[in-house]
């Protein structure tokens, strides 16, 4: 443990050169606008990026592109308040609450209220990466399909009670979403799957297309209907919204707290943050007292899942070093980067090159405080845009929803696709289902699925195994208690109301 | 390479002919925009390791005017990426790189298309498969888990292995023939999560490539056991202790009479020129030199086979009955086919 902090005073010398610290501010600048434009993720702008650093030293060039991702991580944020497109699929639990509060004029506090959980939740990962990082690499090590398809479980149950509109919605809702989350390949047998024929279903339906369609072009059309009428024009440019919204967070301690325990749990596992930002949420809005406003604009929703979201982005990283297994697509390119700069991740990388690992943990310490001095001045900025008039922003919008749709896969097919989801979105909207399950759904069906079937693979079709350990037994008693949550509470307050009479 | 357009491609070849008279400098191409160089497979697998690796040593040496840009197409087993290649006829800025589903996929898919739809480039190098089993276990050698797996009944072994119908599991079904046995095999995304999942015993063993399993070796997480070679591995290299990838013996002197390795070759669309394919052999060729490259295929104790032209044709046409043979008696052909 000493040798450890010895190692991080090291790491700051090395990550704290001025050198290193122009290229952190830079790397945040461009992964802010990499997470503003839907369609150029995080994994892209690494990828994008990445050959450019190879003049530079592994570690330099590894700040740069870390920033890079937590640049994209603040960035996605953005657009999920400001028009309700999640730019990443962890940013969609943060729609819920973060754009009805952009719809009030409460914009600027939403921003700062994000990005603010943001830094809390990456910082808490990276100190539990700085103290028990031989730990956590051998507990993620436990971590088999029944124990993966758990936790894809947990997730999934703990959204089931957790919707406004009935459970039957939600749980149409979802299956819609497994459904369009099996076309493609199976995985367990290499098969193709409800292709049709068709050479453009091969890839299945991408989540960014779904996500941008479903929230962004259903919203515009939405707004339409309602008389071009944009609902933020109330926003007011105020520097001190910072500040103020500042004062008010730490009332959400316990909400901060709890969505930091699931994020780091749910990165290291490695189940990643789109489950973590979706949990959090879920048992947010169960536990606080505020939990009944939920979904119309309370900050504590834009608290808790983006808690989560960095708290697990950032932990990601950790199984990433020390197994060799990246948590995220993003992860997946900054690990091909360490190989071509000679670094092989796994158990002796934090023995071998010491300088490098605990250069890269300092450097997210420095590169966070950096990023959330960088994010939080361009807030009033962010929040200004909502001030131009709908009939002219809405074109820009679709534009750049069809330039995102269009660069994940280089496909126009995808853009006809988003305006379908577009569509879709509108009269799902209309009939009061509800889109995150569907959403959720699409994004984790396809590795809930595979965990689930590797799993009685190896079992040979017992279901038994997933309560043949503790822990797996543990998580799948949790998703239980999760999806019956709301019928225990009913009976619960049936049980007592009758009492004081 | 004097062939190439006697495969009955006798319009795109006059297409080929109209654009050599329309550019000056025919006998000398080069690309004159960014180039495009497909991954048929997702990010931080073996392939995509092997392109970003390129991508990188191109740019870092100058080798090429414009930009070598990756893209991935992992769609239907690397079937979008195939296809997006057959479909860009004559077009000499896109470049594709392979692995095993250049065969594997169009046979246990249907996915129309054929390494034949393509120009084939270079062989850039061929990967090895190792048998790995936990460092806990007691197997030291081959022959101990060979015989294990002999006397336990059939599926109880667990195999962990890339994807489904693909080399990982073709490598397993010639393993189970050979000892009379039936594993359970087990397909996951990316041979990174198969060497974890196999430090965490949640299978028996894997064939990961040397690149994927080489970090866990070096950790004493996993043990080697035989190549799936006909020669030893030449690198002499310390790893652990005194073992380096030489003293891993191939499984065929450990009784296991399998052999199998893997393309990492380039193709390019239909129709293009010769110089034009000429330009990518001759950039390769620079590439093999660079001091990175030597340093990859020195991790990844690639083996060193480079081939372009008749050669490497003759070599395709061997590999694709190889595969077929192999599929076909595992009963992995599509219904299609």
């Amino acid at each position: 443990m000493f040798d450890n902090f010895v190692n991080l005073w090291h790491g700051f010398a090395v990550a704290g050169d001025p050198f290193n610290i122009l290229l952190m501010v830079v790397g945040i600048l461009l992964g802010v606008i990499i997470g503003v434009l839907p369609g150029l993720g995080g994994a892209n702008g690494v990828a994008i990026l990445l050959p450019l650093t190879f003049s530079m030293s592994p570690t330099s060039a590894i700040i740069l592109l870390s920033c890079i991702y937590w640049g994209a991580l603040f960035g996605g944020a953005i657009t999920s308040v400001l028009f309700n497109i999640p730019g990443e699929p962890w940013s969609v639990a943060t729609t819920f609450d973060g754009h009805p509060m952009a719809r009030q004029g409460k914009a600027g506090e939403a921003l700062t209220a994000a990005f603010t959980s943001s830094f809390v939740g990456a910082f808490v990962a990276i100190l539990m990466i700085t103290l028990v990082a031989p730990l956590v690499a051998a507990f993620a090590l436990r971590f088999g399909p029944a124990e993966k398809f758990a936790v894809y479980f947990l997730a999934f149950c703990s959204f089931v009670g957790m919707s406004k509109e009935p459970p039957a919605k939600t749980i149409v809702s979802m299956m819609i979403g497994f459904a369009l989350a099996a076309v493609g390949l199976d995985m367990v047998t290499g098969q193709l799957r409800l292709t049709f024929g068709s050479e453009e279903l091969l890839n299945g339906f991408d989540f960014l297309i779904a996500v941008i369609g479903l929230f962004g072009i259903g919203e515009i059309l939405l707004t339409m209907e309602e008389g071009l009428e944009f609902r933020g024009k109330s926003a007011k440019i105020d520097a001190k919204v910072v500040l103020r919204t500042w004062a008010s967070l730490p009332r959400y301690w316990a909400t901060s707290i709890r969505s930091c325990i699931i994020g780091c749990w749910m990165g290291i596992t490695p189940a990643g943050a789109t489950p973590a930002s979706f949990m959090a949420y879920g048992i947010a809005k169960r536990v606080s007292k505020n939990g009944k406003n939920f979904g119309n604009g309370e900050i504590e929703g834009v608290v808790a899942p983006e808690t989560a979201a960095h708290a697990a982005g950032t932990s990601a990283l950790l199984p990433m070093l020390a197994l060799g297994v990246p948590g995220s697509p993003t992860a997946a390119v900054l690990l091909g980067g360490l190989l071509i700069w000679g670094l092989q991740p796994g158990p002796m990388l934090f023995v071998e090159q010491k300088d490098f690992v605990w250069g890269l943990i300092a450097s997210m310490y420095l590169g966070n405080v950096v990023g959330l001095i960088v994010v939080l001045t361009t807030v009033p900025l962010f929040a200004a845009i909502l001030r131009i008039p709908f009939s002219i922003i809405a074109p820009v919008i679709l534009v750049i929803c069809a330039i995102g749709a269009y660069t994940v896969n280089n496909n126009v097919f995808d853009v006809v696709m988003m305006l379908v989801f577009g569509v879709l979105g509108y009269v799902l909207k209309k009939t009061n289902y509800p889109l995150a399950p569907l959403v959720l759904a699409i994004v984790l069906g396809d590795s809930a699925e595979e965990a689930f079937r590797q799993s009685l693979l190896a079992s040979g079709g017992s279901i038994g195994i997933f309560w043949s350990n503790p822990l797996v037994s543990t998580i799948m008693g949790l998703g239980l208690v999760a999806a019956l949550y709301p019928m225990i509470s009913n009976l619960l307050s049936r049980l007592r109301s009758p009492q004081p009479a | 390479m004097k062939n190439f357009h006697a495969l009955g491609l006798g319009t795109l070849t006059a297409l080929g002919l109209a654009a050599m008279s329309i550019l000056p400098a025919a006998a000398e191409w080069k690309p004159t925009k960014p180039v495009e160089f497909i991954v048929p497979a997702g990010t931080g697998g073996g392939a995509d390791q092997m392109a970003r690796t390129l991508q990188g040593i191109i740019a870092k040496h100058e080798l090429m005017p414009t930009q070598l840009i990756v893209i991935n197409k992992s769609g239907g087993a690397g079937g979008e990426g195939f296809l997006d290649v057959k479909n860009s006829k004559a077009n000499p800025h896109k470049i594709v790189i392979t692995l095993s589903n250049l065969f594997t996929t169009p046979l246990a898919t249907g996915i129309p298309f054929n390494w034949k739809d393509m120009t084939p480039v270079a062989m850039l190098a061929l990967d090895e498969f190792v048998l790995w089993v936990n460092a806990q276990d007691p197997y030291k050698t081959a022959q101990e888990y060979e015989a294990a797996i002999k006397a336990a009944p059939d599926g109880t072994f667990k195999m962990g292995g890339t994807g489904s119908k693909q080399e990982d599991q073709i490598i397993t079904v010639a393993i189970e023939k050979a000892l009379g046995k039936k594993m359970t095999y087990i397909p996951y995304k990316g041979g990174g999560e198969v060497a974890v999942q196999l430090v965490g015993g949640h299978v028996n063993s894997t064939v990961n490539n040397p690149i994927e399993a080489v970090s866990q070796w070096r950790g004493d997480k996993v043990r080697p056991l035989c190549v799936f070679d006909g020669k030893q591995l030449p690198y002499t290299d310390k790893i652990l202790g005194d073992l380096s990838w030489s003293s891993i013996p191939t499984c065929k002197s450990a009784g296991l009479d399998v052999e199998y390795v893997m393309l990492r070759g380039i193709f390019m669309p239909p129709g293009v020129s010769e110089e034009q394919v000429a330009y990518f052999v001759d950039l390769f060729k620079k590439v093999r030199e660079t001091p990175e490259w030597q340093q990859l295929m020195k991790d990844g104790a690639f083996n060193q086979t480079f081939m372009a032209g008749p050669e490497f044709k003759d070599w395709l046409t061997k590999a694709e009955a190889t595969h077929k043979g192999l599929m076909q008696e595992a009963g992995f052909i599509a219904a299609a086919n």
